[in-house]
């Protein structure tokens, strides 16, 4: 298929391509997946945090993040009993709603309030609904066969749903889309991290998450105009605090939060949106396909809260992002009623505390709208970085 | 044996004997502790006691543990100190309070818990990840997540042959060898085969019974409830699978359940109104919680804990002692998944319940500190609601934490609801206008 849908960033400055995104990320109509499905295209809902998307990408469907929106959830409210986040019920709201209609809805047992979306999802829609199992037991010699199954079954529903069949060579051709477009990220947050006041926090976001919404193609050839004209910038360097934001892996903090912690600092790595940059090096090209993919899950892959890998304890891989991106604080946040980032600010904050590093803590929600109060502390701890 | 009918000595003993199992079992810890004997710590959504039992483990459920801190009143103590050493109040109550217990070197109003030489559990419940992640940094001892794929989609169930469970079944069994060798290392106990096959036996028995004894309890009046005597009954199905003990009790409880269905006798309550517990116990207000019920003449004639809480026993699954690996992944994975099932997917599963216990009305009871558990009721119920008349009440409070267990408002709603039943009894028996 190739259907363009979002248009609106080409032939343009820098300033009005990273405007076109920002407005695309806030317009909760939708509306590239509007023109996708206007076009006659299908469309699979996924929800946080990883998933293979170049398998509906084969099966010719467009993969969409489910990630919460700016809505308010008057219909899926009474869906949900108290004390859950707000992404779940902002999620589900899109699809009541109508904004977004989906041929095929798809969660993972990430934690224990989003496990149980395939089944709310299945009671309220005739679409299939269902759980991908993605191994909890990543260090099993028999994880990455067993994945290798569990896409297969995939594959198989996702066929049925396109009527499409999905072969190696469509998988491998989705796969080096996918390769580009990891690279191109790769090389957006090199940047960030290189030269932080080429590229602020909010403008990071914006480019990385529109892909949430884009076929992969149109991503790369917008993020292969933008990285160019970034690097280009001639913006200042000032004498701010290099951070590394964590706690962004699965409900985002709004828009508006992540430019104010921009004002105050350079976000020079972050684990926003990680799904979308799990995979840390591109997907071979030969043998198995799905093979392959469930390879570069297991043993080539980030890190989050709700995966568990003894490969990779989370208050060492903090540390290792802070190192690697040269960050002489952290900003931990969590969102509101998230048990997995929760627990992780513990964590976090004694391995800060025992090494002495300096660290924010603050819980957000996806559809906060004031952040003065919380400016106003950032920027206090800021200055004492600063004048310590 | 002397006596009849309610006088019968077998009426009333699988309370008397589960306390009693329940209390040694605890004692047993508490001697494990003293002599610094290193256990496993499991859960009981797939404990794998039959296999651990196999090499000398003391086992620990910190779900347990926790739980009773909250029937003994003391839960506010220990949240607050793990919320003093940093753990959100939205975090699970069972966390905290295992993590305090391990602040206290064990201490526990039970006694002394021993420490971990191993954590063993499964992917049932996420915070079980994240539990044992949180031992893996304290005591830096190693951990053993098996996953379990859970059934995909709603009644899509695959069963033995079918190429996606098999796929399943070699992961799980792949994982069970892995278990092995990593017990035996930390153990230093070599794996004995028929020492599982003891245990599997052991555990066909508490199985079997545990089955039958939730069946009979669609006799009318019910034979025993499922929320204050069914949980007596859960503690021992977890702490003694796989023992001797365990599978005794259960043959005993048949027997107690059997003479009572065949002589009528029903429990302590008038029964006016059958009903169905969906979710966790309110254990910080355990006993009043049930009298809000029984005052009414409301009697708990099955419910989902009892279900997911025994890591899906409940289905009376028998371990092919032949091949005891094979068998093992294979009933680990099926008991598992229909313990999911009773929290996701639970909706085919109450409609059943209502019809086979001929339930007059169906209580749902998500809590703040289980997201597993309580994410879906709401809709749930609403589906449910859809395709069934039938009454439902639906009440929010938690398991452990007292702060947000508001019992005056709890009994307005289970007076209207009862209220509710009664007025429905009426117009049914008055028929239609």
């Amino acid at each position: 298929m190739t259907t363009v849908v979002f248009p609106e960033w080409r032939d343009k400055p820098l300033d009005d391509i990273l405007c076109a995104c920002r407005e695309l990320l806030e317009d909760t109509d939708y509306p590239t997946v509007r023109r996708w499905r206007e076009a006659g295209g299908k469309v699979i809902g996924h929800f946080q945090v990883y998933f293979p998307e170049e398998i509906a990408h084969a099966a010719g469907a467009l993969p969409f993040k489910v990630r919460g929106a700016s809505v308010e959830p008057t219909q899926a409210d009474s869906r949900f009993g108290s004390y859950l986040c707000s992404i779940l019920k902002t999620s589900l709201e899109l699809a009541l709603s109508g904004r977004v209609p989906l041929e095929m809805f798809v969660t993972h047992p990430i934690c224990d309030a989003a496990r149980n979306l395939a089944a709310v999802w299945g009671r309220n829609f005739d679409y299939p609904c269902q759980i991908l199992y993605l191994p909890q037991n990543a260090t099993s010699a028999h994880a990455a066969a067993y994945l290798h199954g569990e896409y297969r079954r995939l594959t198989q529903s996702i066929e049925q749903v396109t009527g499409r069949t999905v072969d190696d060579e469509a998988l491998r051709h989705s796969i080096g889309v996918f390769n580009d477009n990891r690279a191109l990220l790769r090389d957006l947050y090199r940047l960030k991290s290189d030269a932080p006041w080429l590229v602020s926090a909010d403008e990071s976001y914006v480019l990385v998450a529109v892909g949430c919404l884009l076929p992969r193609e149109e991503h790369n050839d917008m993020l292969r105009t933008a990285l160019p004209l970034l690097a280009q910038r001639t913006a200042q360097r000032r004498d701010r605090v290099r951070v590394v934001l964590e706690g962004g892996f699965c409900e985002q903090p709004p828009l508006d939060l992540i430019r104010a912690i921009g004002r105050s600092c350079y976000v020079v790595d972050d684990d926003l949106l990680i799904g979308l940059r799990w995979l840390t090096d591109d997907v071979p090209l030969d043998g198995d396909p799905l093979y392959r993919l469930a390879d570069a899950y297991l043993n080539r892959s980030s890190h989050s809260p709700v995966q568990h890998d003894a490969r990779k304890p989370k208050a060492e891989m903090l540390l290792e992002r802070m190192r690697r991106a040269n960050a002489g604080a952290a900003i931990v946040m969590a969102a509101k009623m998230c048990e997995p980032g929760l627990e992780e600010q513990v964590v976090h904050t004694r391995a800060l505390d025992e090494r002495n590093l300096p660290y924010f803590v603050s819980e957000f929600e996806e559809n906060m709208t004031s952040f003065d109060h919380l400016e106003i502390q950032l920027e206090t701890f800021v200055e004492n970085l600063l004048f310590e | 044996m002397t006596g009849t009918g309610v006088d019968h000595p077998l009426v009333g003993r699988g309370n008397t004997d589960g306390a009693r199992l329940f209390r040694e079992w605890f004692d047993a810890l508490n001697v494990a502790a003293e002599t610094g004997r290193a256990s496993a710590y499991v859960f009981v959504m797939g404990s794998f006691a039959e296999l651990l039992g196999a090499f000398d483990f003391p086992l620990v459920f910190p779900e347990i543990n926790s739980l009773q801190t909250a029937v003994r009143r003391v839960a506010h103590e220990y949240l607050d100190q793990a919320e003093d050493y940093g753990y959100s109040p939205d975090i699970c109550g069972y966390v905290k309070a295992d993590v305090a217990t391990q602040l206290r070197g064990g201490e526990h109003p039970m006694g002394r818990i021993p420490k971990p030489a191993l954590a063993v559990y499964t992917n049932a419940c996420n915070t079980y990840i994240k539990w044992a992640e949180i031992w893996e940094r304290m005591y830096k001892i190693p951990t053993f997540v098996l996953d379990i794929p859970g059934t995909r989609t709603a009644g899509g169930q695959t069963w033995p042959g079918n190429g996606h469970f098999e796929n399943d079944r070699r992961y799980v069994a792949g994982q069970l060898q892995e278990l092995i060798a990593l017990c035996e290392q930390v153990s230093g106990v070599a794996f004995d085969i028929d020492r599982l096959r003891e245990n599997l036996a052991h555990a066909n028995a508490m199985s079997v019974g545990w089955k039958r004894v939730l069946d009979l309890n669609a006799a009318r009046p019910s034979v025993f409830n499922a929320l204050s005597d069914g949980t007596i009954y859960l503690g021992v199905a977890n702490g003694f699978r796989g023992t001797r003990a365990g599978a005794d009790y259960f043959r005993a409880l048949v027997e107690e359940m059997e003479y009572k269905s065949a002589n009528g006798i029903g429990t302590l309550t008038d029964e006016q109104y059958r009903l169905i517990f969906v979710g966790v116990p309110c254990y910080p207000i355990f006993r009043r919680f049930n009298e809000l019920f029984t005052e009414w003449g409301g009697t708990f004639v099955n419910s989902t804990y009892l279900w997911f809480a025994s890591g899906g026993s409940n289905l009376g699954f028998e371990y092919d002692l032949a091949d005891p690996i094979a068998s093992l992944a294979e009933g680990v994975l099926i008991g598992v998944r229909d313990a999911m099932d009773s929290m996701f997917y639970q909706t085919g599963i109450l409609s059943q319940m209502i019809d086979d216990y001929h339930a007059d009305g169906v209580v749902y009871h998500p809590i703040k500190s289980c997201r597993t558990v309580s994410t879906g009721l709401a809709d749930s119920r609403r589906a449910l609601m859809e395709a069934r008349d039938v009454a439902s009440l639906f009440i929010e409070s938690d398991m452990m934490d007292k702060r947000v267990v508001s019992e005056a408002q709890m009994k307005n709603r289970v007076d209207a609801f009862f209220e509710g039943l009664a007025s429905r009894r009426l117009q049914t028996a008055a028929g239609p206008a």
